[in-house]
């Protein structure tokens, strides 16, 4: 699926639920599918800098896609950070360089999109585009 | 007069706001208080009818703004009973205050002298005191704190010696909310012959301290944390070393007279007053003093060790939530976690629900290695919150608790 089609299936998903507490439930779900990373590579440089929790990302490239796991030890940021790998994992770098995040306004979280924000949502999205960008000069 | 919860909430326009569609509980008062009408209504008043720069114009507008400036270091003198007006320095905060004598004491340290701070303190705090210290070679010495948050002064009394120079601990703690004893931190620094500086800024809008019974040498607090704005607070400067201490910054209201040569500084509190004050903020903050003064210590001490005690007792009655800070002496703060849940889930879920708290490690990390945990949840009450709007919290952190567990 190209991430255009993973963020539709999501926005679809969402759509299902009436209030915020029925999404904040599903995400904490979703947070419990997420690939977790290798517990070797929960060091300092794989923190995200920004988060009041901690979220560690790692990323690899293998054919030519890029495939994120990560994991933290707040359990909404792990939902979010599950549903931004679910979009993001397994696609070449230069769709994920390319890809707009507007269906984050869409499932209802966009409370999380303010750079401020203590949950670092911004800084998440910010990290795994660079890790793209990395790739993408790799290829070259 | 009587206390009327109903009639002070009415004086803050914010709590009659909606946050998430709730009616706004507003538990972050240690991070910054709400503003009464009459505290906004003063910087409005300002603005509107007699802006001007003071102390040098010969103009009514200008002497009018310079009177009701100085009134207010008069009401602050008042409030705190300093001995002179002069003694209230205005500050643009608690944190520029400590600045100002840890920049003082540079020029009177020497390699061997030693500096005491608390194991409680905001870690900000520590940094002007390491960075003196790596300056003029003196030590920076610890009094550590027990398993209830409580400071150890067994272990204060053997820092002590005629090495000590200066003595800082907060007055409450912003992480636990525990009360320390400085009039006995004081009296045994005093023995030594060392000079105290107490951080006021969590106990200002609780008690009313008073500076020359507690024969303290420097005390500072900001305005925004008792119900006035931000960017203005307070350094009460004992006249003794206000004389003794340089002047911190250099620029227009320090001086006395200048020539290319020398220039000969004004006398305090101008001294310590380079450049054009925050006027609005000074006026406004003695605004927040007649308000709360209005109220009363008392009234607002016993409602909120209502809100305290009742709250206290409701939160433990939850399975797993444990509170940091259980020293007797506290004021209406509660650091909470609730087991297996991040204090960053429990504070998202409240805040969808209306309720503001703060998670985190409050700027106090070595409290939180101190409790091996990353942080706490913080619900810190002021004298117009409810016992309603404790319930509130209450339910909301058993909402929370079965979402994320």
């Amino acid at each position: 699926m190209t991430i255009k089609e993973i963020q539709e299936e999501l926005i679809d998903e969402f759509s299902m639920f009436d209030d915020w507490m029925e999404r904040y439930e599903y995400m904490i779900d979703l947070g419990k599918s997420l690939p977790l990373i290798n517990p070797k590579e929960k060091t300092e440089d794989k923190l995200i800098k920004g988060c009041q929790s901690k979220v560690w990302l790692h990323s690899e490239l293998k054919n030519d896609k890029v495939v994120f796991t990560a994991d933290s030890d707040a359990i909404i940021t792990k939902g979010i950070i599950a549903i931004l790998i679910r979009v993001f994992s397994n696609q070449p770098p230069e769709a994920i360089i390319n890809a707009d995040t507007d269906f984050i306004d869409a499932i209802g979280l966009k409370e999380h999109l303010s750079p401020t924000r203590a949950n670092g949502l911004v800084s998440m999205i910010k990290q795994l585009k660079l890790y793209a960008v990395a790739y993408q000069a790799q290829l070259k | 007069m009587a206390f009327d919860i109903e009639k002070i909430r009415a004086d803050f326009p914010i709590l009659k706001r909606t946050v998430n569609t709730y009616p706004l509980v507003y538990l972050d008062n240690a991070a910054t208080s709400q503003k009464p009408q009459q505290v906004i209504d003063s910087i409005v008043g300002y603005y509107s009818n007699y802006n001007a720069n003071i102390h040098r114009g010969v103009h009514s507008l200008s002497q009018e703004a310079t009177d009701a400036y100085e009134m207010a270091r008069q009401k602050i003198q008042k409030h705190f009973n300093a001995a002179h007006a002069h003694e209230i320095i205005f500050t643009p905060g608690t944190t520029h205050g400590i600045n100002l004598i840890a920049n003082g004491f540079s020029s009177l340290l020497k390699k061997g002298d030693e500096i005491i701070v608390s194991a409680l303190e905001h870690h900000s705090n520590i940094v002007p005191w390491q960075m003196l210290c790596e300056k003029t070679g003196a030590q920076l010495k610890v009094i550590p704190m027990n398993e209830e948050g409580t400071l150890v002064m067994s272990a204060y009394k053997e820092l002590l010696s005629e090495r000590t120079k200066l003595v800082f601990v907060n007055h409450i703690s912003n992480a636990l909310g525990t009360i320390n004893p400085i009039e006995e931190i004081i009296q045994l620094a005093h023995e030594v012959n060392a000079a105290v500086l107490i951080d006021g800024a969590q106990s200002c809008s609780h008690i009313k301290p008073d500076l020359q019974e507690l024969d303290v040498d420097f005390y500072v607090t900001s305005a925004h944390k008792m119900c006035g704005p931000t960017g203005i607070g307070m350094l009460y400067l004992k006249e003794e070393w206000g004389k003794k201490l340089p002047p911190y910054q250099g620029g227009g209201e320090m001086i006395a007279e200048v020539t290319f040569e020398k220039t000969t500084y004004a006398e305090m509190p101008h001294k310590f007053e380079a450049g054009t004050p925050n006027i609005s903020g000074g006026i406004a903050f003695g605004a927040a003093i007649d308000y709360l003064n209005t109220i009363g210590f008392k009234a607002i001490e016993a409602h909120e060790n209502a809100l305290l005690n009742y709250a206290t007792e409701a939160l433990l009655a939850i399975e797993g939530l444990k509170i940091y800070g259980t020293g007797t002496a506290k004021t209406s703060v509660i650091s909470f976690n609730i087991e297996g849940v991040h204090p960053y889930d429990m504070g998202t879920i409240l805040d969808k629900l209306g309720i503001a708290v703060r998670t985190g490690h409050h700027c106090a990390q070595p409290i939180m290695e101190f409790y091996k945990i990353p942080g706490t949840v913080r619900a810190s009450f002021a004298f117009y919150n409810t016992l309603e709007e404790v319930d509130r919290l209450v339910a909301g952190v058993k909402k929370a608790k079965m979402m994320l567990s």
